[in-house]
């Protein structure tokens, strides 16, 4: 079992008796790219929200890289290496560029408890900083205000972000949503880009997306899992597309 | 240096140069005590302009360090420096203590949390017997400073103020300006994104706050000091409104609104004392003009008009 690097077992979440998430078992293989799709309401960001320990599990396990994470404190799960971005996007707006960047690098290599230091110290992590923000196409403007930043322009920072505390596993929650065309070709290709050595868990309603980057996709309604599988295998299941278009049964 | 944009250094000279003029044409004891509240204002705006968590209870920490430096004063004979070093750890210690319960919630819920816990200083103070009560701690004298300074000359005093004043000014502008700081402001911005990079966000909440509270302390203590008194006045809440009302005045988040905020409410009660109790009705108008018209206040607004980071 060495090749799973996430792993949920009867994962459970109630909501004084909604259960948004019904005992789903989830494998996520080291190196892929797995997609989590749904209707909305299906339990997808509830599911990140359990695995990243933002929301306690009602019942269930979790395990990353092995090791029992059900319960743990969400920022400590992030030091494990999971990093997880947001459906809104994550920013933080009043900083520039390059300070959104930093800040996250500043996490992953020390000293930021410093209070009586003089901020002239963070300037070592600037080099490391530009090359994320040019990765990701956004140079040139690292003294920019991230507020006021094109929507696009905010996502793709989100990833560098990301990126700076260079995680063996990336959770992206609807990383195109909202987009304009060519701003989802980017991001596409820039997941393609940054996939290399790590494992990506992500929430995709954009299935043409989904066709080209995943692997394999889990299907989730009311909180279970209807389907697993590559896309091809998916997108012929008759349950699939009844939960999608919603005419089989209902 | 300490993290200045060039307009703010000049601010700061700016203010260098009337704080060492200021004794000359005004009196001392009054100037001491917008000193002491500007002090306290900047502590207290550490913690809502730049974690932004509103407590609600800051007189707890501000009162406590003004009846421990006015108490080992007049009944250990301690130095003033240690004294009012004492005024300063108590803050930090109350702080702590008190922060540890009150930083796992925010917004409205903190406030209140805050908010009992000082009461409960409040009554504690009231109760306790070395507080003197009702009384308060009177006649504290002001001794020496490292053991040859006289204090008792108003003007000697002002200088010793001035400098805790301008340490505790520069020591706040260089916790903003650290990479502590820069956290800080993370968590004010996105909290949850915060945590996400694996920041542990109540941690950097809680030091944030006892240093603010540590502040306190420090400004409560030097005040005890100054006015030779230590009184349930300096514990109670409208003490903790009197500070959130510095700071919204003067201008929050900003480097020298709390400042501005302080002088400005101390003048008023001061030069309006003839008013009787409608200064509480004159501030109270104020403050709505102040909310309703420039919500930036004093400093946030003059610096918005000129496009500068005051």
């Amino acid at each position: 079992m060495s090749d799973t690097i996430l792993e949920t077992e009867g994962l459970t979440r109630e909501f004084s008796g909604f259960v948004a998430v019904d005992s789903v078992d989830l494998r996520v293989k080291k190196g892929t790219i797995h997609a989590l799709i749904g209707p909305n309401g299906a339990g997808k960001t509830t599911c990140f929200n359990l695995l990243t320990s933002f929301l306690p599990a009602t019942k269930g396990r979790i395990r990353f890289k092995g090791r029992d994470i059900t319960g743990m404190k969400p920022a400590m799960v992030a030091r494990l290496g999971l990093i997880r971005s947001f459906q809104i996007s994550a920013v933080f707006p009043h900083l520039t560029v390059l300070e959104n960047v930093r800040l996250a690098l500043q996490r992953a290599r020390g000293a930021s408890f410093d209070f009586w230091r003089s901020e002239d110290v963070l300037t070592r992590y600037h080099d490391r900083a530009r090359e994320l923000i040019a990765d990701v196409g956004l140079a040139g403007i690292e003294e920019s205000v991230v507020a006021d930043l094109p929507y696009g322009h905010k996502r793709a920072l989100e990833i560098a972000t990301t990126l700076a505390l260079d995680p063996e596993m990336m959770l992206l929650d609807e990383p195109t949503a909202g987009m304009a065309h060519g701003d989802v070709d980017r991001i596409v290709e820039l997941i393609q880009r940054v996939r290399v050595g790590r494992t990506i868990l992500m929430v995709e309603h954009n299935l043409s997306v989904v066709e080209g980057l995943c692997d394999t996709i889990t299907v989730l309604t009311r909180g279970k899992v209807l389907a697993e599988g590559d896309y091809a295998t998916v997108s012929k299941n008759p349950e699939v597309i009844a939960a999608y278009l919603g005419s089989a049964d209902a | 240096m300490f993290g200045f944009t060039r307009t703010q250094t000049i601010a700061f000279l700016v203010m260098l140069v009337l704080i060492a003029l200021a004794p000359f044409f005004l009196y001392p004891v009054f100037l001491m005590r917008v000193l002491c509240m500007a002090l306290f204002a900047c502590a207290f705006n550490l913690m809502l302009g730049y974690v932004g968590l509103l407590s609600f209870g800051h007189a707890a920490y501000f009162g406590m360090g003004a009846y421990i430096t006015g108490w080992t004063m007049k009944f250990w004979h301690v130095d003033a420096s240690v004294a009012i070093a004492l005024g300063g750890l108590t803050g930090a210690i109350l702080g702590l203590c008190l922060g540890y319960l009150a930083i796992r919630r925010s917004g409205i819920y903190f406030a209140m949390i805050t908010l009992a816990l000082a009461q409960m200083v409040y009554f504690f103070c009231l109760q306790a017997p070395f507080t003197g009560g009702e009384d308060g701690i009177q006649q504290v004298p002001r001794g020496k400073l490292f053991g040859f300074i006289d204090l008792s000359n108003d003007m000697t005093m002002y200088w010793v103020v001035a400098s805790i004043f301008l340490a505790g000014f520069l020591l706040i502008h260089r916790i903003i300006h650290s990479p502590f700081g820069q956290v800080l402001k993370g968590i004010r911005e996105n909290e949850p994104r915060a945590v996400s990079l694996g920041y542990r966000t109540d941690d950097y909440k809680l030091i944030a706050f006892v240093l603010s509270c540590t502040l306190s302390g420090l400004a409560g203590g030097t005040k005890a000091l100054v006015f030779g008194i230590a009184t349930l006045t300096d514990v109670n809440y409208p003490m903790s409104g009197e500070v959130v009302l510095m700071v919204l005045l003067g201008g929050l988040g900003t480097v020298f609104g709390p400042t501005m905020g302080a002088m400005i409410l101390m003048t008023m009660e001061n030069y309006l004392a003839e008013f009787g109790a409608w200064v509480t009705v004159i501030q109270g108008v104020i403050f709505m003009v102040c909310v309703l018209a420039f919500r930036r206040g004093v400093i946030g607004e003059i610096g918005g008009l000129f496009k500068l980071k005051l």
